[in-house]
């Protein structure tokens, strides 16, 4: 997993409520058993004409420039909510997404940023939207830069504006950790507990 | 210090407490579809780790599988073949339990899991689903995640967890007549929103939670990732214990009375405290339907699609405005009377028994309206063989509806089957997003009641004009 440092870019708004992962990637654009080749299905039916087509839309912000180079997404509360289709968060990784920033995420989407190097950054409703504000007058110049080893945003007006993430995200984050082998590391605390355990609850061990 | 019954479950399964409210906590059973079960097999597969304990783990094909009678491992999405085959494969090399095509107890994931006795009182369960918060109906912490955390669970038999902040949602009071608990979780999402559940895991409580039927309390919990809830569940109680006994999995009779003893223990202490309270009366609560693109966009049958000029936050207002132009809809339109063009009963929401009994009893002699396509699809194999013994299916194709192979089907687009561009649904299912059960497809959701009486009508309508006499409650 690549790691997350700090990251200075291009930030994208797209300021609606309750972004779901059906939106993000439709069911329909999942067409491999696999983690690679699902950027193009991203955000489809609003990026592209027709359902399923490849006809861009001019309207739609990541069509744009600069917006075509964003790696921050801005956007409104609960973002990524719906089904738990991890494709949703390898598909914005493979387009270039590293950070979204919001005022809130669907649990699981957030867990599974969080495992494939992108930073969900939660910040009140009223500093993403001024934030979006300042990046719309000039994409090009007013970049929003992302500080995960202090956990602070800095805003094109040098405002800052700190975050919190839970240390066992932020390190799995910076470190590019693979969560297994850090788990591995205690499974004699797993052997000890299934012994217990099989005393207390046989029926679960079939 | 008095806990809730989400704590005494939590602290039963820590190995470890990783400090900053953060714990490695032990998964007793794991879930698997073919949809992402299978990247998580495949992933498991290039790195070289085994299953660990895989007779604790278990695998359906449900989300691809084409559900028209006669079916194969063919579906209409293309590449859906890919994925079934992939999963069967790597279930098979893993040694986990495989309910395949061609198995009677194939099914929905959260269907079979409660029918096989997998999903018990107590236990945590995961699925890379975000539906699998059903399984709180019988007293089960389950919670979806995604791929890379379903390896983790099958590599490791643990996740490590963020504690939830604790919810209470009380209902109390009675269910009048036609009002099902597919109608009273839509009432909380819509009352509190579809983030108003976020960080949190919920206990439903109160005496109407007590008179609800296991399969309606499956139902309830089902719709908490709709609230925005990490997970929901019902405290166990007799009903549960009888529900749960003699099923495959469950405990075997020599184990029977420890594991009740133990399930008993599983209730909120009197004097512990929530993060948050929420209470509704039922009685306020009538046949519920969506309006708009998000579960929070609904209204009961008795009232009016809502005027966004109304709404004075900008950010839902305009979710509000954008949400009627994709459904094709006019603020002041009465709910009761919008035109449908088909009809849809199933997913993991609303495909059991008692479900497909309930909607049996609107459709029993009477036809579905001229124009309107509908179809039911069981929740699972034997969901299927338990209706056709009492001739359900028979009411079912009377009427005029197709009768399905169980799967998850038409509730999303991922079988590759759509009922068309801009056709209005009235839809058993859990989400009403945006292309959601296909392109440009208008969803409304509902009971499976309301769905059947509106198929009936040929447009959403109140089901309680319709005779019938039972509610999800005893």
């Amino acid at each position: 997993m690549e790691k997350f440092t700090v990251l200075e870019g291009i930030a994208a708004p797209i300021m609606r409520i309750n972004i779901d992962t059906d939106v993000i990637i439709p069911s329909r654009e999942m067409k491999r058993v696999s983690k690679e080749g699902l950027s193009d299905g991203m955000f489809s039916n609003w990026r592209y004409t027709e359902p399923g087509g490849r006809e861009e839309n001019p309207d739609f912000i990541l069509n744009q420039e600069p917006y075509r180079q964003a790696s921050i997404l801005l956007s409104s509360d609960n973002f990524g909510c719906g089904s738990s289709r991890e494709h949703a968060v390898w598909a914005m990784a493979e387009w270039g997404i590293r950070a979204i920033i919001t005022p809130g995420f669907g649990n699981i989407f957030y867990g599974n940023c969080v495992r494939n190097g992108i930073l969900p950054v939660i910040l009140d409703n009223k500093i993403v939207e001024k934030l979006a504000k300042q990046v719309e007058s000039d994409p090009d110049n007013n970049l929003i830069k992302v500080n995960l080893k202090n956990c602070s945003v800095t805003g094109p007006d040098g405002n800052k504006y700190s975050f919190k993430i839970a240390p066992a995200d932020q390190e799995m984050l910076l470190e590019g950790l693979d969560g297994i082998a850090i788990t591995m590391r205690q499974d004699h605390e797993i052997m000890a507990f299934q012994e217990r355990d099989k005393l207390k609850r046989p029926w679960i061990y079939i | 210090m008095p806990q809730t019954i989400i704590e005494k479950i939590w602290d039963d399964h820590q190995i470890t407490d990783l400090g900053d409210g953060t714990s490695l906590i032990y998964i007793d059973r794991i879930f698997l579809h073919e949809r992402t079960g299978s990247v998580a097999l495949k992933g498991l597969e290039a790195s070289n780790r085994d299953v660990r304990d895989p007779e604790q783990a278990f695998c359906t094909m449900d989300h691809i599988v084409d559900t028209t009678p006669g079916r194969d491992d063919n579906t209409r999405m293309p590449g859906g073949t890919a994925f079934i085959q992939t999963t069967r494969k790597a279930a098979l090399a893993a040694g986990i339990n495989l309910f395949d095509l061609g198995d009677q107890r194939q099914g929905i994931a959260h269907v079979i899991s409660p029918e096989q006795g997998i999903a018990l009182p107590g236990v945590t369960l995961v699925c890379p689903d975000s539906h699998t918060g059903t399984l709180g109906g019988l007293g089960a912490l389950a919670w979806g995640i995604g791929s890379t955390e379903a390896e983790h669970a099958l590599a490791t038999k643990t996740l490590v967890i963020k504690k939830p902040k604790t919810m209470r949602v009380t209902f109390n009071g009675e269910l009048s007549t036609g009002v099902t608990a597919k109608d009273m979780i839509l009432t909380l999402i819509g009352r509190h929103t579809a983030a108003g559940g976020i960080g949190y895991a919920i206990e439903f409580a109160g005496n109407a939670i007590s008179k609800l039927s296991i399969e309606a309390r499956l139902t309830l919990c089902n719709m908490t990732i709709e609230f925005g809830a990490w997970s929901g569940l019902v405290a166990p109680d007799e009903k549960t214990f009888e529900y749960v006994r003699g099923r495959p999995f469950a405990p075997a009779e020599d184990q029977w009375d420890q594991a009740v003893t133990y399930w008993q223990s599983l209730q909120t202490d009197p004097e512990a405290s929530f993060d948050k309270e929420i209470t509704i009366d039922c009685s306020e609560i009538v046949p519920q339907v969506s309006w708009g693109t998000s579960p929070m966009h609904e209204i009961g049958i008795d009232r009016h699609i809502p005027n966004p000029a109304d709404e004075p936050n900008e950010n839902i207002r305009t979710s509000m405005e954008r949400a009627l132009d994709y459904m094709g809809l006019e603020p002041g339109t009465p709910m009761d009377g919008v035109p449908i063009d088909a009809a849809f009963i199933g997913s993991c929401t609303n495909s059991r028994v008692s479900d497909l009994r309930a909607a049996a009893e609107i459709l029993k002699g009477r036809k579905i309206a001229d124009g309107v396509k509908a179809i039911c699809v069981p929740g699972s194999g034997l969901v299927k063989k338990a209706a056709e013994e009492e001739g359900i299916d028979k009411i079912f194709t009377d009427a005029g509806f197709e009768w399905r192979e169980s799967g998850c089907s038409m509730c999303f687009y991922a079988g590759g089957e759509s009922f068309g561009l801009e056709e209005r649904v009235i839809s058993s299912t859990n989400r009403n997003f945006e292309n959601r059960q296909g392109p440009r497809t208008r969803t409304h959701l509902a009971s499976p009641t309301t769905v059947a009486a509106s198929a009936i009508k040929g447009h959403i309508t109140d089901v309680r004009n319709i005779n019938i006499s039972k509610t999800d409650q005893d």
